[in-house]
């Protein structure tokens, strides 16, 4: 058994692409030495990656596969040999199986006697299997962005393949790929070590001699380097800390091969700036860490992760050349964030008129009176249920929504567009119910994110959303397959997640309709019916997603309905709750019962069967079927008081309860009677007891065990 | 704390033009068509498209209407100097070659932090995109390193590699100086007096940033762009009025209908800087322009591979 140590070295890969690639490297070398019997059980597999270089290390190698014996059957026995003597189907038998036709033998079957070949395959040397077969697996990695790099194109790749090394324990295997042979040279770091190659012996020096070359092979080695040099570096400021931030923490440890840390710093006068635009020009423009001061707040202070490592006079000209770089994009910033506050947000609405929302839907000045008109709408209507909005902020808020899309900071940031726009709300004295409606409105972003805290905010951002939605299906731009130009299911997520945190009394379908303009009545009927079945759809998906509720428990209660997006996640929490503590099964058993009540019912539909949504009381003649219709007759209203007042696990257990008695009743009335009174009236009976509960959730959706 | 005893500006255009002849670059001059980078002189983008390997290099003042700053802001210029070099195809060690390069500029490595982090080009008016690199020397961006992909509309083969080295930004950063105004351009070599940036550029920056934003009449730019867009036109319908009779092809002034196509791009980002271009109108102008330099490069190829087979015939 071997050890088998692989390394890819490319010009830099893009960071955001190691990690995948890494761990798809890693996969696709053990799934194929897997399928080529090559593997023992105990596999020790190690990934390693930087900018420069993806790598694996497996142990647990065959060095060769088994030999396969197998037996050939060929032509009748007596085709093959006359008299004796071999004929011509012999003699072309042995030569197919690569033997004398002496050594053919008699195999007696059932069928009657058959020539036979015993033929043993030579196992292939992993060496040999890995020049075949690697350099396709290579090629079938995924990259968001591949380029060409050789004349002719004979392949694309992430970046020009420079060098690579492929072991079997001591011994190179030549696997050949993006124009480079396999061999044992790697190389360091560029600047650290410089170019001269560093040879490894043996797949178990690998880490090591990067190591000595000035590279962590480790991804998680390197990221745990770069943490305790943050923390290290941040202790020379009295109190400090530096503001935790995992996805950076990822970015430079795939931008890094041998990190450290440089504390910097800038005047204190750009603390004047707000601390969303110095952090984003820190983290998203030059990949800086902010730093805080012993009270939280944002300290004059950043850390770069450098991909060196110096000497004290080597890290003041690094510190002061990014002092300088960051200074010149405060200064841009602090620019920008005077000039823009030259033209109230107010002033700044006009200007809207020459930026275009959508072609057809015209500019943003459109677009914002559209939000108006929607967020009106849903004021009254909320004032109407009782909820406190101050209307007159909703109202200014929403005008000016969109005003910062003319301001230089936000072409210079858009991460931070809304952001921008509450900023110079706030400073322009507007009001902090105004100012953080604004700057909450494309909040929340993400699934995981906050929503708007006030109701403003959240009306702000209902509106916007659902008049993109609506307006956007009325031009039939709804999202197709993996198209979706205007970021449409985003919205739609946003909008359900707004209505289930904020629990606000409104239901989607009174969304559309209030969003839906007089003019476009006219086509309403079939783009209404679109924006529902869109609006299930990602309803589904959040609460499968991302409130990881089961694919049946979310069938089960959208089929009873999703039109209230808070009522919809209370079903589904109960029918959740109810199944985990359904010890004695009662709901999967009458999740049994309404399925088959369901097929018979729709098998009396095909037969034209007539039948009713009650049965009649006197028709019931057996006692089963009077049991049912009794204890049907109990439980029901009990449902249905639960379900007003939201109690939906209460509700659940009670309609549990009627397990025994449905059971009776399967097991001994017939519902298809020879009699058409009583079979109308069963059916009748059971279409009553399906129909009572359907608003709350359709059983027969669930999935027992 | 300025570093005297760096590179002047126009000793650091010297070093770089010196290392790349030495490495085999053709030394072009700058061309003599406003331009808004040094990708859109034809030394780069018609040079590229065809077979025939090309190394060349330049400096090419790169003139953006919309960044000037009327010489107020020490970072932001209308017209900068891109260096400029087209390896076609790149030699093996290319990123060697250009970390080469910046010794020539009198970088140390060892002393600073270097890093090549993702950063993909992309120039939809001229239908030209490549994957590749902002390099980054002590978080300044110092040079955009690109492989190009497609240009005006045509898959290369061979490729090349693009490297554009931002003059003003890297002299100001080995200089050390917190205004681009404030760069050395030259020393005199009697007195040692220095003469710099701004005695040279600042009085253009004010005069363009004037006319640029107050005075470029909105109404004869469009028009401008209207004649030199149809006389384009007109030059690229040659092209294919000659489909029948190719041998006739080479005649057709090919490079003159890239400049009136360099005419137009320079005269919509007048437009853009003037604030005469809605976000609606943006979208139609930058596709007439496309269709301008996709029709000039597939014409350029075609007279390429006139040539070829009329050199193979």
């Amino acid at each position: 058994m071997a050890e088998f140590l692989f390394e890819i070295g490319l010009e830099e890969i893009p960071a955001r692409m190691i990690a995948g690639a890494e761990q798809e490297l890693a996969a696709r070398l053990k799934s194929m030495l897997v399928a080529e019997n090559l593997l023992t059980g105990e596999v020790d597999l190690r990934r390693y990656a930087t900018p420069r270089r993806l790598a694996v290390t497996i142990s647990g190698v065959l060095e060769q596969q088994q030999d396969v014996t197998e037996q050939l059957t060929g032509p009748a026995w007596k085709v093959a040999f006359k008299d004796g003597q071999p004929t011509a189907a012999a003699a072309a038998f042995a030569k197919k199986a690569g033997l004398a036709v002496e050594a053919l033998v008699k195999h007696t079957t059932p069928k009657g006697e058959y020539v036979s070949a015993t033929v043993t395959k030579a196992g292939r040397t992993a060496a040999e299997i890995l020049i075949e077969k690697l350099p396709a697996e290579l090629g079938k990695i995924y990259w968001a962005k591949n380029m060409y790099w050789r004349p002719g194109k004979p392949e694309r790749f992430v970046r020009p393949v420079r060098w690579m090394v492929a072991l079997l324990d001591s011994a190179v295997v030549p696997v050949e790929f993006g124009g480079k042979i396999a061999g044992n040279a790697t190389y360091g770091h560029r600047v650290l070590h410089g170019d001269a190659p560093v040879t490894i012996t043996s797949p178990v020096d690998y880490v090591a001699k990067l190591e000595a070359a000035y590279v962590v092979a480790d991804v998680s080695v390197r990221r745990e380097r770069i943490r305790k040099a943050l923390d290290r570096v941040t202790r020379t400021v009295e109190g400090a800390r530096w503001r935790e931030d995992a996805p950076l923490v990822e970015t430079v440890t795939q931008l890094t091969e041998w990190p450290s840390v440089v504390l910097g710093t800038f005047e204190g006068e750009y603390l004047e700036l707000p601390d969303e635009v110095l952090v984003t020009v820190m983290r998203d423009h030059q990949k800086y860490f902010a730093v805080n001061d012993a009270g939280g707040k944002l300290a004059p202070h950043f850390l770069a992760v450098l991909n060196t490592q110096v000497d004290a006079a080597g890290e003041a000209v690094i510190r002061h050349g990014n002092e300088r770089v960051l200074r010149a994009r405060f200064n841009d910033a602090r620019f920008f964030w005077t000039f823009d506050q030259k033209t109230p947000l107010a002033e700044r609405v006009e200007l809207l008129r020459a930026v275009t929302f959508q072609k057809d839907l015209g500019s943003y000045f459109t677009k914002t009176e559209t939000n108006i008109r929607l967020a009106s709408a849903l004021a009254t209507t909320l004032a109407a249920r009782g909820i406190a909005v101050d209307e007159p902020a909703l109202l200014t808020a929403t005008r000016l929504a969109k005003a910062d899309l003319t301001a230089e900071l936000v072409k210079e940031f858009t991460e931070l567009q809304g952001v921008i726009g509450g900023l110079y709300a706030r400073a322009e004295g507007l009001g902090e119910r105004v100012a953080q409606a604004i700057y909450w409105q494309y909040r929340p972003a993400a699934a995981d994110d906050a929503i708007p805290p006030s109701v403003e905010g959240q009306l702000l951002g209902l509106a916007d959303r659902m008049a993109t939605i609506v307006d956007m299906f009325a031009l039939g731009l709804e999202p197709t397959g993996s198209k979706d130009p205007f970021a449409l299911r985003r919205a739609a997520n946003g909008v359900i997640r707004i209505l289930a945190a904020s629990g606000l009394p409104l239901k989607l379908s009174e969304l559309e309709w209030m969003a839906t303009s007089p003019e476009q009545d006219a086509l309403a009927e079939t783009s209404t019916s679109a924006v529902a079945a869109f609006f299930r759809e990602r309803l589904d998906f959040y609460l499968r997603e991302v409130m990881e509720f089961s694919y049946d428990v979310a069938k089960a209660v959208l089929a009873a309905g999703g039109d209230d997006v808070a009522d919809a996640i209370a079903r589904a929490q109960a029918l959740t709750e109810v199944r985990a503590s359904d010890a004695e099964g009662h709901l999967a058993a009458i999740s049994g019962a309404f399925k088959r009540i369901q097929n018979i019912l729709r098998q009396a539909r095909e037969k034209g069967e007539p039948y009713d949504t009650a049965a009649v009381a006197n028709v019931l003649v057996e006692p089963e079927e009077r049991a049912l219709h009794e204890q049907f007759n109990v439980v029901a209203p009990e449902v249905e008081t639960l379900r007003a007042s939201h109690r939906y696990a209460e509700a659940f257990g009670r309609i549990a309860t009627l397990r025994p008695t449905v059971d009776s009743f399967f097991d001994k009335v017939m519902v298809m009677a020879p009699d058409a009174v009583l079979r109308r009236n069963r059916l009748s009976l059971i279409a009553e007891v399906a129909g009572r509960f359907s608003s709350i959730a359709d059983f027969s959706e669930i999935v027992s065990g | 704390m300025a570093n005297a005893s760096a590179l002047t500006f126009q000793e650091l255009l010297f070093n770089l033009q010196t290392f790349w002849a030495a490495r085999g670059c053709v030394l072009q001059q700058p061309y003599d068509v406003e331009v808004g980078a040094g990708t859109m002189s034809p030394e780069t983008f018609l040079r590229v498209l065809g077979p025939r390997p090309f190394y060349v290099a330049y400096a090419q003042p790169s003139r953006r209407p919309a960044d000037g700053r009327y010489g107020e802001n020490p970072n932001r210029l209308y017209k900068h100097t891109q260096f400029q070099v087209i390896l076609k195809p790149p030699p093996e060690r290319v990123q060697e070659l250009y970390l080469e390069s910046l010794a020539a500029m009198g970088i140390d490595l060892r002393e600073h932090d270097l890093k090549f982090e993702e950063d993909n080009w992309e120039w939809p008016a001229g239908g030209a995109w490549g994957v590749g690199w902002q390099v980054m020397l002590d978080g300044l961006e110092i040079t955009q390193f690109t492989y190009f992909q497609q240009c005006g509309g045509q898959e290369l083969d061979p490729i090349c590699a693009e490297l554009t080295y931002g003059l003003e930004r890297i002299a100001a950063f080995l200089q050390d100086v917190d205004s681009i105004y404030d760069i050395v351009w030259a020393r005199d070599p009697v007195t040692q007096r220095a003469i710099t940036y701004g005695e040279v550029r600042l009085e253009e920056e004010v005069q363009f940033s004037t006319y640029n934003f107050e005075h470029a009449d909105v109404a004869k730019l469009w028009e401008h762009f209207r004649l030199y867009e149809q006389e384009c036109q007109a030059l690229l319908a040659l092209v294919r009025e000659d489909e029948a009779t190719r041998k006739e092809r080479e005649r057709v002034p090919v490079l003159a209908a890239y400049d009136l196509c360099l005419k137009c791009s320079h005269l919509f980002n007048l437009l853009d800087a003037r604030g005469a271009v809605s976000v609606t109108e943006r979208v139609g102008i930058i596709g007439r322009i496309r269709n301008l330099t996709v029709g000039v490069a597939r014409a350029y190829a075609a007279t390429l591979a006139t040539q070829t087979a009329g050199q193979a015939a």
